[in-house]
């Protein structure tokens, strides 16, 4: 499942990064401490967090997830708007929350498997 | 002698331009073809060094050497020093400020998280003067 795909059946709007969204999605991590997330969360994940601001942003990129997942309408900083358009970083949003969100996303990689 | 050699100055308090040198790293690395998971190691291991320089010391200067079998990064500040280096290395151990929490840092694991991501670690650290890093991660082909 692509990024793109992901964000059109769990009705998520794309607010960053189109060039990004043909990457392929695999595992979920959900995370708000940037140090947890760059610890634990692997290559290619979707991110679910709140936090959407410039830092989100670096560690996204450098911590090699797929896309970042803001749940719960949670805001995207305009500079970290302005950055994820620069490195490329796909954000997406949804107003669901995190929890509801990895279920969604659970039952869609299953049925890509 | 390293192919190649990069030297990145980290400003100190700019939580907002942390993470540039690991940032151009990481597109260094890339271009060059190292493998996917010694570009990720590398990145994050200096992402979160730089952001301890940038929470504890005002900043620093970063050293990279790149090699065909491993990079070397050498981070150095001028900043208070670690009082117990063994309790710094510690999962949840931090002694951030509120400010640095609410961006999302502070979490403790940043020492810990460069030691899981790195094949060697030191630090050298003096109270009141500074300290110094070493890191190293190998790269298979």
């Amino acid at each position: 499942m692509t990024v793109k795909e992901l964000a059109e059946k769990i009705g998520a709007e794309i607010l960053t990064g189109k060039k990004s969204l043909d990457r392929e999605v695999d595992g979920c991590y959900i995370g708000d401490l940037l140090s947890w997330v760059m610890g634990r969360a692997e290559m290619d994940n979707v991110w679910l967090t709140v936090m959407g601001n410039l830092n989100s942003i670096a560690v996204a990129t450098l911590a090699d997830v797929s896309c970042i997942l803001l749940t719960e309408n949670a805001a995207l900083d305009n500079n970290a708007k302005a950055r994820a358009d620069m490195q490329d970083i796909a954000v997406l949003r949804t107003e669901e929350n995190s929890y509801k969100t990895a279920l969604k996303i659970s039952e869609l990689l299953k049925e890509a498997d | 002698m390293s192919v190649i050699h990069l030297t990145y100055e980290v400003s100190g308090d700019d939580f907002t331009r942390a993470g540039e040198a690991s940032g151009l790293v990481k597109s260094k690395l890339k271009k060059l073809g190292y493998n996917k998971d010694a570009i990720r190691r590398v990145a994050i291991a200096m992402y979160e060094a730089e952001i301890n320089m940038v929470i504890h010391a005002d900043g620093g200067v970063v050293d990279v050497d790149i090699y065909p079998d491993k990079v070397e990064v050498v981070l150095a500040d001028k900043g208070p020093g670690i009082p117990d280096v063994e309790k710094a290395m510690q999962e949840g151990f931090s002694t951030a400020p509120d400010n640095v929490r609410n961006l999302g840092f502070g979490a403790g694991m940043g020492l810990p998280n460069i030691k899981k991501y790195t094949d060697e670690m030191k630090i050298d650290t003096v109270l009141g003067v500074g300290t110094t890093m070493y890191i190293t991660v190998l790269v298979k082909q």
